[in-house]
């Protein structure tokens, strides 16, 4: 196959950036979308010029390393309608001779680093402001000891999926991370183990998630459009439900 | 926002009840409306309070609703600075798009419908302190009245539309891929009630179906 490429190319976080065309001939269909650019960067390196920077680690779709944003959609999806990391794109999904658009996530809260990498230290900031329970670490207790409802399990384990990739925020035309903050909260709030906390920490994340320059929810819903792990939109009212709690409870000041 | 969203959602509701009242004929639509600033929830409050209570609710959602806007809008467009060189949307309605300017039209037409029928500063075929019904005739029997009536409605719905889902959403009631599909549902029908219910009259006044 060949490629047509527009990537976003932008030397450091303070240069201006813009789009670069590239043609990458060779392209197998079996490649993944990172293994198409790994590709492109080998014949750039060969040729002397910069290679693009990504991120990526895993390669597998589970860690939340990869993503960029593909023909306008966060970390592409070509012609499927089911949302997919990036490293688990395949460029059989492209047409032969296909021009694609290749930019970074985009939004005030995650500054652009290099090329296609952003920094996306503010997740860790929001997860620091509450996604977390404190409890002393020691041997792991009997698991039959605390009994979790298998509806309330069920989905702590769907929203506990989220892997934090950011697909949500680049996403939102309003650069809001309510999907993914959301997807924290309720994965805390319907265990039992994240009850103790649970007021005071929907309070402290969305304070944190607003003072990092994050946008506000507007319910538009491409956030879960786009999501790799198909986190439903109903965990933002599950926030919401929980923060106007919050406005009446001691724990929750 | 939301709050105040669904305070206006439920005037509108009400309002568009009350104007049919219309086909009922002049003295029923004139008497309505003198009760509504008059005789209502007498003996609870004093004759015509209640209109100033009302009025003073309904112009402190409409600044909550605004003032929360801007803030909002604020913090959005300083949050999405850059815009993707190739945009597409999955998801995002045109009603959701459009919240934000769609809001503002609808404001200024709000404006301009108070001064047309409540302070009688603008009039459109009628003399300053006609009465209710003479009002509503003189104005819609002029088809680009009645066109113009309802680019305005067809904005306000649009605005109710994405509003209700929104708001109810906002409040934690999406809680299912289900409800998810009852809430878009039910916003749907109420706008398409509010423009069906607030077009029945201009058009039956245009053709001379009330007179």
């Amino acid at each position: 196959m060949i490629i047509n490429l527009r990537v976003w190319r932008q030397a450091s976080a303070s240069a201006e950036g813009k789009m670069v065309s590239y043609r990458v001939e060779g392209v197998s269909e079996d490649m993944s979308f990172l293994e198409m650019l790994d590709l492109l960067n080998e014949d750039l390196t060969l040729k002397g010029e910069e290679p693009i920077a990504f991120d990526h680690d895993c390669r597998e779709g589970i860690c939340g390393m990869c993503g960029v944003v593909i023909n306008g959609s966060a970390h592409g999806r070509a012609s499927s309608p089911v949302p997919t990391t990036t490293c688990q794109l395949h460029m059989r999904s492209f047409a032969d001779g296909a021009t694609i658009d290749v930019e970074p996530w985009r939004a005030g809260a995650f500054p652009v680093i290099k090329d296609l990498v952003v920094d996306r230290t503010a997740f860790d900031r929001i997860i620091q402001a509450g996604g977390f329970i404190s409890v002393n670490a020691g041997a792991a207790p009997e698991a039959h000891s605390v009994p979790a409802p298998k509806i309330e399990a069920d989905r702590a384990f769907d929203a506990a999926t989220c892997i934090g990739c950011g697909a949500c925020v680049a996403a939102c035309p309003n650069g809001s991370s309510m999907l993914f903050t959301s997807a924290k909260i309720t994965h805390l709030a319907m265990l039992p183990q994240g009850q103790p906390e649970r007021y005071s920490r929907v309070k402290a994340m969305v304070a944190t998630q607003d003072e990092l320059g994050f946008g506000g929810c507007t319910n538009i819903g491409e956030c879960a459009a786009v999501c790799p792990k198909q986190i439903p939109l109903d965990t933002i009212s599950q926030l919401n439900r929980d923060l106007i709690k919050a406005l009446f409870r001691k724990d929750g000041k | 926002m939301a709050l105040t969203g669904l305070i206006m959602v439920v005037f509108l509701l009400a309002h568009m009840y009350g104007n049919l009242k219309v086909f009922l004929g002049a003295d029923a639509f004139d008497h309505y409306a003198h009760w509504l600033k008059g005789e209502i929830l007498y003996p609870l409050v004093p004759e015509g309070w209640f209109i100033w209570i009302f009025r003073f609710v309904m112009l402190a959602a409409i600044a909550g609703h605004v003032y929360a806007a801007a803030v909002l809008s604020a913090r959005n467009v300083s949050s999405r600075s850059s815009k993707y060189a190739h945009g597409h949307n999955h998801q995002q309605t045109y009603a959701a798009r459009t919240m934000q300017w769609g809001g503002v039209i609808l404001l200024i037409g709000l404006i301009f419908h108070l001064l047309q029928f409540t302070a009688q500063l603008v009039t459109t075929g009628f003399a300053s302190g006609s009465e209710p019904y003479h009002m509503v005739i003189a104005t819609f029997s002029q088809w680009w009245l009645v066109l113009a009536y309802a680019v305005w409605v067809f904005v306000v719905c649009l605005h109710v539309r994405h509003g209700v889902w929104s708001a109810l959403t906002t409040l934690g009631a999406n809680t299912s891929p289900s409800a998810r599909a009852f809430l878009n549902g039910l916003a749907w029908v109420i706008a398409v009630v509010l423009f069906v219910g607030f077009m029945i009259m201009p058009v039956a006044v245009l053709f001379g179906w009330v007179q």
